[in-house]
């Protein structure tokens, strides 16, 4: 019983993610103690073990330091403007039904320049599964002040600590109309995986907001530490409470972290109420799109 | 290829110009399309709702013009035409994603049906003055095609060419209507199914291991593969190689924005569209386009009758600007006249390819109404003297 | 592992073992793995990768129970277990990554 440590003259072992990989990326631009690789490695271990056609499978990312998840992976992938990338998704599922499309994206992209496409897709039930990954901050651009940064965390714009209210994630996504939401940190692997395994198999907006560490921006303008210090703190004041009321769920500052599954329920999503007005109302006449797309070409 | 016959609402309508477009864009094969209500263009997705359930099409009404626009974009990633209608104010919010398209090279039309300016304007009368933006709106180096119909029958005609030509070009089309045309209502004939051309979207017979999104190959645009048919590409609005990959260099940020510029610069004459009307031998010409067109006629035949040459050059497609064609006729010609309903738009490319060659007269129009002909008359007697 | 009684299947059950492969030019040294691996298998070593980083090492070979923790909690895909074949089996085949 030996271990294997590969150096580079040594051929390397194939890593068991290497089948979602764009393999001739990596390594990524992602920070050391960054959170965003291991999500990734918990999406592709529920894709591997999910029953979805992964050519079916399609990734949407906006801008950001998660927005460079869609260029990691071995999917049809759209890296998209900042904050549009829900749009985008939906653009792409309504153009072809039988995709399933996932967006992962950051908490600035998808709350901040991308919250007013969020709340709607919510509310429409558009069939997407959401992962936000929240590091509390505008970490690509530099650390600025996020709609999710807790109150009197420092930011890059807010020198003196964070007046402003952030967001509670989940209890948005939860009152404009999701049907499945979640929130995990990055150290859950195991459950965070079972959530992304059961959400791909639902239908819906599914949204699973996961916790992670930004060790360059974040911590450090806050003096916390490396990402490891963070993933201790997660470990010492993360709660697990499935089925929380969702208005205990907002983070303070260093505070503790409530995690766990708070909704899953079926609604049904925007294609399905267009499918059933429709024949309700134009019986024979109406033509759905079919699932694999509009009329394309010869 | 022949166009699917589901789309065509074949026969002698009375039509205005929006719905004449709607029509337009569903005889072309256009099956989704996202839009946000705004005056004067709202009677195109009016239309469209009501006719897509029956014929296969899907449309979503997006919180605002900028969520349009990228589902516009996403959906054509799946190889579904697609398009999306708005006007001067939602224009302005769609150029971040106008600007993905010509990146990414989407095929899809934007249709600008022109009101009052700038901000919020006049929202129900008629203006002319994005024509520049629609070149230049969103940032950065790209090219992409702008075409102006003068009628609800050109609109109908036309929007079928934009499709065509977004899809030859891989490009956004912007096509610029006005309230005008956009509200007027004429007799419009759309023809049998089987007499519609489409450009189908040109889908890459490679096996996924050999197919890379933006490689040439000779070709004028890199073919193209559909999401969900196992391509597993990436695409992104970063500048990118021919894998598709974000490169940052500036030995690929000329091959990525030379290649945007090249496909239509170096195809303009085949896209250059215009309407010349006794040209050969004036003295004048006067370029209008859009509803401004008609009106000139009046102002045309008014000078004529007074024994003036003068010709009549009609731009159906506005952007590639027929630069080839003025640069010819500013040798000959004593002058330009460019009525339009802005504050001179178009009238700067007529300068600048006359190169003062010829002289050039404006003949702006604040908007909120057409030109009155004799102001345009009035411009060719004194460009005469 | 003292057991207070010996279960009745005792002779079923067995312990999973593995093999840790360490892919150590990938690493960026941020320590999760050694952190959170539940037997205490790895440390940071002293020695630096090509990148400047200190990857982790096995200083417990075979305590480590194959429970593949340390492949998803790294952030850098640079860490995996495979189960170690029984004892008189050939090694399974590994295939080589083009890297």
């Amino acid at each position: 019983m030996s271990a294997v440590t590969s150096r580079s003259e040594i051929p390397v072992p194939e890593h068991p993610i290497a089948p979602f990989l764009r393999m001739d990326r990596i390594p990524h631009i992602w920070c050391p103690t960054c959170g965003i690789g291991t999500v990734v490695k918990c999406f592709a271990t529920a894709l591997e073990g999910s029953a979805l056609d992964l050519d079916k499978v399609a990734i949407v990312s906006g801008i950001g330091c998660t927005g460079r998840v869609a260029g990691y992976m071995k999917l049809d992938a759209f890296h998209t403007t900042h904050g549009r990338a829900i749009p985008f998704a939906t653009g792409l599922k309504l153009g072809r039904p039988e995709l399933q499309v996932t967006v992962f994206s950051g908490d600035g992209d998808l709350s901040g320049i991308g919250g007013n496409h969020f709340i709607h897709a919510a509310r429409r039930n558009i069939d997407l599964m959401v992962v936000l990954v929240n590091n509390f901050i505008y970490a690509m651009t530099g650390g600025q002040n996020a709609p999710t940064t807790p109150l009197t965390a420092r930011s890059s714009t807010m020198p003196y600590g964070n007046f402003e209210y952030p967001f509670n994630l989940p209890r948005l996504a939860a009152t404009c109309g999701a049907t499945y939401v979640a929130r995990w940190t990055c150290l859950h692997i195991r459950r965070l995986t079972k959530s992304f395994s059961e959400a791909l198999h639902r239908k819906g907006f599914r949204f699973i907001e996961v916790i992670t560490p930004c060790a360059t921006l974040y911590s450090r303008l806050n003096r916390l530490g490396t990402g490891l210090d963070l993933m201790r703190f997660y470990h010492d004041h993360a709660e697990i409470r499935h089925g929380a009321d969702l208005r205990d769920l907002e983070i303070a500052f260093q505070d503790r972290i409530v995690c766990g599954k708070f909704l899953d329920e079926e609604r049904p999503t925007f294609s399905e109420m267009k499918d059933a007005h429709y024949g309700k109302v134009l019986g024979d006449r109406y033509r759905p799109m079919p699932p694999e797309g509009g009329w394309i070409h010869a | 290829m022949k166009t699917d016959p589901a789309g065509v609402l074949t026969g002698v309508h009375y039509l205005d110009g929006d719905f004449a477009c709607g029509e337009g864009a569903m005889a072309a094969g256009c099956r989704f399309v996202a839009g946000y209500p705004i005056t004067p263009s709202t009677e195109v997705v009016e239309r469209i709702s009501a006719r897509f359930p029956m014929i296969g099409g899907t449309f979503i009404q997006m919180e605002d013009e900028l969520a349009s626009m990228a589902a516009v974009v996403g959906a054509s990633w799946t190889g579904t035409k697609s398009m999306t209608v708005t006007s001067g104010p939602g224009f302005s919010l769609m150029m971040e994603n106008i600007g993905l398209a010509a990146m990414m090279e989407t095929p899809c039309v934007v249709v600008n049906v022109q009101r009052g300016g700038p901000s919020t304007g006049l929202p129900t009368m008629v203006g002319q003055g994005d024509m520049m933006q629609a070149r230049w709106g969103s940032h950065g180096d790209y090219e992409l095609i702008a075409m102006s119909p003068q009628s609800p029958q050109e609109a109908f005609n036309l929007t079928i060419d934009a499709f065509n030509l977004s899809e030859t070009y891989r490009v956004p089309v912007m096509f610029m209507m006005d309230e005008c045309v956009g509200h007027m209502t004429e007799k419009v004939v759309i023809p049998p199914a089987d007499e519609i051309e489409v450009v189908p979207r040109r889908l890459t017979d490679k096996k996924p291991a050999d197919f890379l999104p933006y490689r040439l190959d000779g070709a004028i645009v890199p073919e193209f593969a559909r999401a969900g048919d196992g391509y597993r590409f990436h695409t992104t609005g970063l500048t990118h190689d021919e894998r598709g990959y974000p490169v940052m260099s500036v030995e690929c940020q000329e091959w990525n924005v030379h290649h945007l510029m090249d496909k239509i610069r170096l195809n303009a004459e085949q896209i250059v569209r215009v309407e010349e009307e006794q040209v050969e031998g004036a003295e004048v010409v006067v370029i209008a386009y859009g509803i401004t067109a008609r009106v000139t006629r009046t102002a045309i035949d008014m000078a004529r009758r007074d024994g003036l040459k003068v010709g009549f050059l009609r731009l159906i497609v506005v952007w590639p600007f027929p630069e080839r064609r003025i640069r010819e006729l500013a040798g000959r010609v004593k002058a330009f006249v460019v009525p339009e309903i802005n504050y001179g738009q178009i009238s700067l490319e007529v300068e600048r390819c006359a190169a003062g060659r010829a002289a050039t007269r404006h003949v702006p129009h604040g908007g909120g109404g057409v030109h009155d002909p004799s102001s345009i008359y009035n411009a060719i007697v004194g460009a005469v003297k | 592992m003292r057991y207070w009684r010996k279960p009745l299947d005792i002779d079923q059950i067995t312990i999973p073992h593995g093999d840790v492969v360490i892919i150590e030019d990938r690493c960026k040294g941020c320590g999760f793995c050694v952190e959170y691996c539940p037997k205490d298998v790895l440390v940071m070593s002293t020695r630096f990768n090509v990148k400047g980083y200190h990857p982790p090492e096995v200083v417990k070979a075979g305590e480590c129970v194959n429970c593949n923790l340390c492949e998803m909690i790294c952030p850098d895909f640079a860490i995996f277990s495979v189960a170690t074949p029984p004892v008189g089996e050939a090694p399974a085949e590994r295939k080589e990554a083009a890297n």
